[in-house]
């Protein structure tokens, strides 16, 4: 266990405190202390206390009750985003990397999505869709899409060069095979590493879009939902802003250092560089 | 050299080409009548129509997109549906606050990314690097809210000597400007350079390997001298086209820091058209945003072929 941290801490550091705080999560049913949504007259804007650890919000609600379930939305949006931008960021990489021909026309259409700034995007896309957990993922997804396409093909360019395609191409493998037998295998480390990035990233844009007002349904207890009502009464109770706030920056830091930990465990040499 | 110049000009037609019509599109492949959306939930069905024809979405989907788009390059983004006022007109009137928090925010980044990515590159593995990176993942991973209110709960409430929130234009109070400026522009310049910084190091990196690094330091130079003159010289091209790439999520980051402090500027007002389905002002928005960013990304490679005679293509 010494032996694995001292090799890869971050891959430590960055996966305990991931795993405290998908547990923490996952276990909201059973160890939160009170009904997230339920209101309470009586107990508005209470500060931390035994009784209320994290404090109430301005309709009484128990903060830390909240951010325990704000994390299964968190976390759910986290990986359906990193697995959706992946599989259809990978499909379009290795088209516009393998085939030439469709290279020049999909990378446009990429650089023209790359141009427009992807919380812009995501705002238009909510302003115009009823709000739902769903359409905030196709919303942080579609503009993360044009860097995996981006990377993958990149990747792709380089490794038809090699030695090890050209000789399938040439000893006639099939397409599959050669796509997936001989360049995907290959291109995967990139790729997983992005997609943890993707993730931490993903986590952050819904805490933004639930603060512009454009993310999940207001009666949703996501980390976005409890911070955008916290605002109102910043200067009567932090804590209802602070306390998922700071949730909210160690999931995303925890993904950002797995990220790092997992490109330095499985490309050494990238590791070196950056 | 000209040729390359028409040419990296050329290239931004199909990128606003694509630009415009994903804007296009997405109003008209969402799911529902896009005339109901704008109308509002409360609108009579004589509301919706009349929006309908007002803004030509009874016309067929070709027909409309060539219209708009002869409108666009005539410099015409419409007329908001809320306000009726010419959509050009409003972005302009909320452009101050928002170009010089952006610009501000890019000067901070800058001047605290740069040197410390450079320190972090030059000691690469030593404690200083990990610090340096460490505190980069910590400022990149935190939420421009928390920064943002962290700060404003620090110095306007407890230490009483910023404002809380708002804005003042520079002509009116210099210094109420700064003053109102200051904790937004370090807010979201914490985010910024932490991202400068690690994208300065990994660029310092690859140079600091080259062979000519080697042949300086061989030769005797001093260490500031080879990593100034030698390897930053040459690490310029690239950090500078990694900031440009980098303004689209300023832009993004730009929307978030006006929330925070209330400061009237674009992103505020891209909120509001949401509140309001103000249709035409968020697609007027995205199209300026896009257009700026691609305008700046140009204007940094035509820099670079006239000062860099390497570049060619």
């Amino acid at each position: 266990m010494m032996r694995i941290f001292r090799r890869y801490p971050r891959v430590v550091i960055g996966g305990t405190l991931l795993a405290i705080l998908v547990g923490l999560s996952l276990l909201a049913p059973w160890i939160a202390p009170y009904d997230p949504i339920k209101l309470s007259v009586a107990n508005r804007l209470k500060p931390p206390s035994e009784k209320f650890w994290f404090g109430t919000d301005a309709y009484g609600r128990d903060v830390l009750s909240r951010t325990l379930w704000g994390g299964q939305i968190s976390l759910l949006i986290a990986v359906s985003v990193a697995f959706a931008s992946t599989v259809i960021g990978t499909s379009i990489g290795l088209i516009a990397g393998y085939f030439r021909a469709m290279d020049a026309v999909v990378m446009r259409v990429m650089d023209g999505l790359m141009a427009i700034p992807g919380i812009l995007l995501a705002v238009a896309m909510l302003s115009l869709s009823k709000a739902s957990v769903q359409t905030v993922i196709i919303a942080i997804t579609i503009p993360e899409i044009p860097r995996v396409v981006r990377l993958v093909r990149a990747v792709v360019l380089s490794l038809r060069e090699q030695t090890f395609v050209s000789g399938a191409i040439s000893s006639g493998s099939r397409l599959p095979r050669i796509l997936f037998r001989h360049i995907l295998p290959n291109a995967l480390t990139p790729i997983i590493v992005q997609a943890t990035y993707i993730a931490a990233s993903a986590v952050l844009i819904e805490a933004y879009l639930g603060f512009l007002g454009v993310g999940t349904p207001p009666e949703t207890p996501s980390w976005g939902n409890i911070i955008a009502e916290g605002r109102n009464f910043i200067m009567l109770a932090i804590w209802s802003v602070l306390f998922p706030g700071l949730f909210l920056g160690t999931m995303v830091l925890s993904i950002n250092i797995l990220g790092d930990g997992i490109r330095d465990m499985l490309d050494p040499r990238i590791a070196k560089r950056i | 050299m000209f040729g390359y110049i028409v040419r990296r000009i050329l290239m931004t037609i199909p990128v606003m080409l694509v630009v415009a019509v994903v804007v296009f599109l997405l109003l008209h492949l969402s799911p529902g009548d896009p005339a109901a959306i704008i109308a509002g939930d409360n609108a009579t069905d004589e509301d919706i129509q009349r929006i309908r024809v007002s803004l030509g979405f009874d016309r067929p989907l070709l027909t409309q997109f060539t219209l708009w788009i002869g409108a666009l390059v005539q410099g015409d983004l419409g007329v908001s549906v809320f306000n009726k006022v010419s959509v050009w007109e409003l972005i302009v009137q909320r452009m101050e606050p928002t170009l010089m928090l952006a610009a501000t925010t890019m000067g901070f980044a800058v001047l605290i990314a740069v040197p410390v990515g450079v320190l972090a590159a030059w000691k690469a593995g030593s404690w200083i690097d990990h610090l340096i990176m460490g505190i980069a993942v910590l400022a990149f991973s935190a939420p421009v809210f928390l920064i943002g209110y962290g700060l404003v709960y620090q110095f306007a409430r407890v230490w009483r000597i910023l404002p809380v929130q708002g804005y003042t234009p520079m002509a009116q109070d210099f210094t109420g400007f700064w003053q109102h400026l200051v904790l937004p522009a370090i807010t979201l310049g914490l985010v910024f350079a932490a991202l400068l910084a690690r994208m300065t190091r990994s660029t310092m990196m690859d140079v600091l390997n080259e062979d000519y690094i080697r042949t300086a330091r061989a030769k005797g130079l001093a260490p500031s001298a080879v990593l100034i003159r030698h390897a930053l010289k040459n690490a310029a091209v690239p950090i500078v086209t990694t900031i440009g790439l980098g303004i689209a999520l300023l832009i993004g980051g730009v929307v978030v820091t006006e929330s925070v402090f209330a400061i009237p500027g674009i992103g505020r007002l891209t909120i509001e058209a949401v509140t309001q389905r103000d249709y035409p002002v968020i697609q007027g928005v995205i199209l300026i945003a896009s257009f700026v960013y691609v305008l700046i990304n140009l204007g940094i490679d035509l820099t670079y072929a006239l000062l860099d005679p390497r570049i060619r293509y």
